[in-house]
């Protein structure tokens, strides 16, 4: 019992670091139809800004996640004004096929020896590793800071899209960009803030993935990247509980699997549940269905 | 990637359209080296590449091979299969080298010999210690050398010495599947553990990519092993010691030759405290060839020299003393000569070449304290 239920912390802390980045793919999807595969390379690059700001300025936490928040958000922005909002109106393949070269230029111009550099950097940590003993069963403090982090990201996000006025346009923008248009929502804003705001939570998961895992080189990015993006699609893609619920369901499946069958399969078998949910529910878990307007 | 290829797109469309085309006769012979200068085993990388300058330049100092000057050409292969036979091709299509020196690890040193095997480019690797590197399919590839041991030795050294010295009864392995280096030693280490009635009791594997062992890790606590064997290279190896310990694992880790590097301790901080792992030689061993060795590699560089630094070193000088043998820059008789090669002294031991292409020399044990290589015991075949 004891090692299950170490098992699922272990899940829980992977998959938590998804969510973060699983929301960015969603939220993008929701609004632009735009599967943003460089979303992953926003993630590493909020990985090497937590870096930075550990290793050679040893900012406080607070400090390394707003840096990481701040430098995402501007360059995801960028990447969306430069890259891609000349094709809005182009055929949807060729935003993708860009997406993947934004995705392909990120990681390979980052590993030159100008910027940061084709090797492996173990990150610091920020703080000293305590882990606590209950009945068998250890909590390390990386882990509760994932956990809380996390959790506060989600009701952060929550409140935006519930609770605010931006919240409200980008929920008409999804719904329907060219009447939110008409009706006075500017939409390239909100597309743009769409873009900022999953960076922000990549970001957030960067720094945080760096403290767990103490390593970063430009490539880190691919596989969560792939992984957040089965779980958004998982979980029903453009819909936000949906993405974090596919999010810990991918964690606890890769953690379980590990776990009981064996680690070769992990990766397999996670797939092999995202092909079923998809055959028995084609939209993800929580997905709605799109009825095709006419 | 794109850039060597599109090299090699080049050198093999110039080949094709002028065949009359050789290069300017110099009077200098090219020796290549593929090394990591970048990626995941860097440090390996730039050892390498200091060694081999240091014992190219000896042999050119004392007047290079038969009166010409060996000119070399170093190519990074980024620890990167792929990479590594671009650079392969790169050297020898383009280039137009006599013989290779590299690659690093046996990933990338698989591919770079099966290129050098079909392209007849004698090639000897100091580090590459997977057997399939001289050997493919129970067939010898025989313009293949290398001057370390193999890992059929070093795992079957390291199950010795945890049921032996350190009287472990259970043994956990974790191992990288896509690696034949990692994936080899886990093979060899569990069916010698097995075979010295010791228990293997979690074998598990994790992908490249992979950064998050806890699921492992838990499994490998709950099997309750002595040791924890680790057969990967040292940025791995930092990561999944780093996470056993915070997960209270209290198995002594243990290792191979992957280990040998500063990063380790980086990466791993005191987790990798009292570690064990088998290399090829150790610094602190008084030989004078080891004495000399460390004292020149210093004064050069200002640090002491790592295994594979070394073993290049001694891989560098065969080649060098082979070719001079043969007297020729014909391929085929440096070849013969690198075969025929006896009692060659170099600082990691006296070398002999097996049929194999591999030579017979003993091991040293290493242990980790207080942040630094300690020398242990040495292993004899």
């Amino acid at each position: 019992m004891e090692y299950f239920l170490q098992q699922v912390i272990n899940g829980l802390q992977i998959g938590f670091v998804y969510a973060l980045i699983a929301l960015g793919y969603t939220m993008v999807y929701g609004i632009v139809r735009l599967i943003n595969f460089a979303h992953g390379d926003v993630f590493m690059i909020g990985a090497f800004i937590g870096l930075y700001a550990v290793e050679r300025y040893q900012w406080p936490l607070t400090a390394v996640f707003v840096s990481a928040v701040v430098g995402c958000t501007i360059l995801a922005v960028l990447i969306e004004q430069l890259a891609y909002r000349p094709l809005r109106h182009a055929p949807k393949i060729a935003s993708l096929i860009t997406a993947i070269g934004v995705s392909l230029f990120l990681e390979y111009f980052t590993s030159l020896r100008q910027v940061f550099g084709p090797n492996f950097y173990s990150f610091p940590r920020p703080f000293a590793v305590v882990s606590w003993n209950w009945h068998g069963i250890l909590v390390t403090n990386i882990q509760a800071v994932i956990f809380f982090v996390t959790v506060f990201c989600l009701l952060l996000l929550q409140f935006i899209v519930f609770r605010t006025k931006m919240g409200r346009a980008m929920r008409a923008v999804s719904f329907d960009y060219v009447t939110a248009g008409l009706m006075g929502v500017n939409v390239n804003m909100v597309i743009s803030f769409t873009f900022g705001l999953g960076a922000a939570l990549a970001g957030v998961g960067g720094v945080l993935y760096g403290i767990a895992y103490p390593q970063v080189n430009t490539f880190m990015g691919f596989m969560p990247g792939l992984k957040a993006f089965t779980a958004a699609v998982l979980g029903g893609i453009g819909n936000i509980p949906g993405a974090v619920l596919g999010a810990l369901i991918m964690g606890q499946s890769e953690t379980m699997v590990s776990a009981y069958v064996s680690s070769a399969y992990r990766d397999g078998i996670a797939f092999v549940i995202l092909i079923l949910v998809l055959l028995w529910k084609p939209t993800g878990i929580l997905g709605t269905p799109r009825t095709e307007k006419v | 990637m794109r850039r060597s290829l599109s090299l090699v797109a080049v050198a093999v469309l110039s080949v094709a359209f002028f065949p009359g085309c050789k290069p300017p006769p110099g009077n200098e012979m090219k020796i290549g080296l593929i090394t990591p200068l970048s990626g995941d085993v860097k440090t390996f990388g730039e050892s390498v590449k200091n060694a081999f300058e240091i014992a190219v330049e000896e042999a050119n100092t004392k007047g290079g091979v038969g009166g010409r000057k060996i000119a070399t050409v170093i190519v990074d292969d980024r620890n990167d299969p792929t990479e590594a036979s671009n650079a392969a091709n790169l050297l020898i299509n383009q280039h137009r080298v006599k013989a290779i020196v590299g690659s690093v690890t046996s990933k990338t040193t698989i591919p770079v010999s099966d290129l050098a095997q079909s392209s007849r480019i004698p090639t000897i690797t100091g580090t590459a210690t997977n057997p399939k590197v001289t050997v493919a399919d129970g067939k010898r590839k025989d313009y293949m050398f290398r001057s370390c041991y193999t890992d059929s030795f070093q795992g079957t050294v390291m199950a010795k010495f945890a049921r032996g010295e350190l009287q472990a009864v259970t043994s956990a392995v974790l191992y990288d599947a896509s690696n034949d280096y990692s994936k080899g030693i886990a093979e060899v280490f569990r069916d010698a553990f097995t075979r010295m009635e010791g228990k293997v009791s979690a074998y598990e594997s994790y992908g490249k990519d992979d950064v998050d062992f806890s699921a492992l890790l838990t499994k490998v606590k709950a099997s309750k092993p002595d040791v924890l064997f680790l057969p990967d290279y040292y940025n791995k190896v930092g990561l999944i010691a780093k996470q056993a310990k915070e997960q209270g694992l209290e198995a002594k880790l243990i290792g191979p030759d992957g280990w040998d590097s500063p990063d380790l301790v980086k990466v791993a901080g005191d987790a990798i405290e009292g570690g064990y792992f088998s290399n090829h030689y150790s610094p602190e061993d008084t030989r004078p060839e080891v004495v000399n060795w460390v004292k020149k590699y210093r004064e050069k560089f200002g640090q002491t020299p790592d295994a594979l630094g070394t073993l290049t070193y001694d891989a560098t000088n065969m080649l060098v003393e082979a070719i001079r043998r043969a007297n020729s820059d014909d391929p085929g008789k440096i070849r013969d000569a690198l075969a025929s090669l006896k009692g060659f002294e170099g600082v990691t031991g006296k070398f002999t070449m097996d049929e194999n292409g591999d030579p017979i020399k003993s091991a040293v044990i290493i242990q980790i304290r207080d942040g630094k290589q300690k020398f242990l015991q040495v292993v004899n075949p």
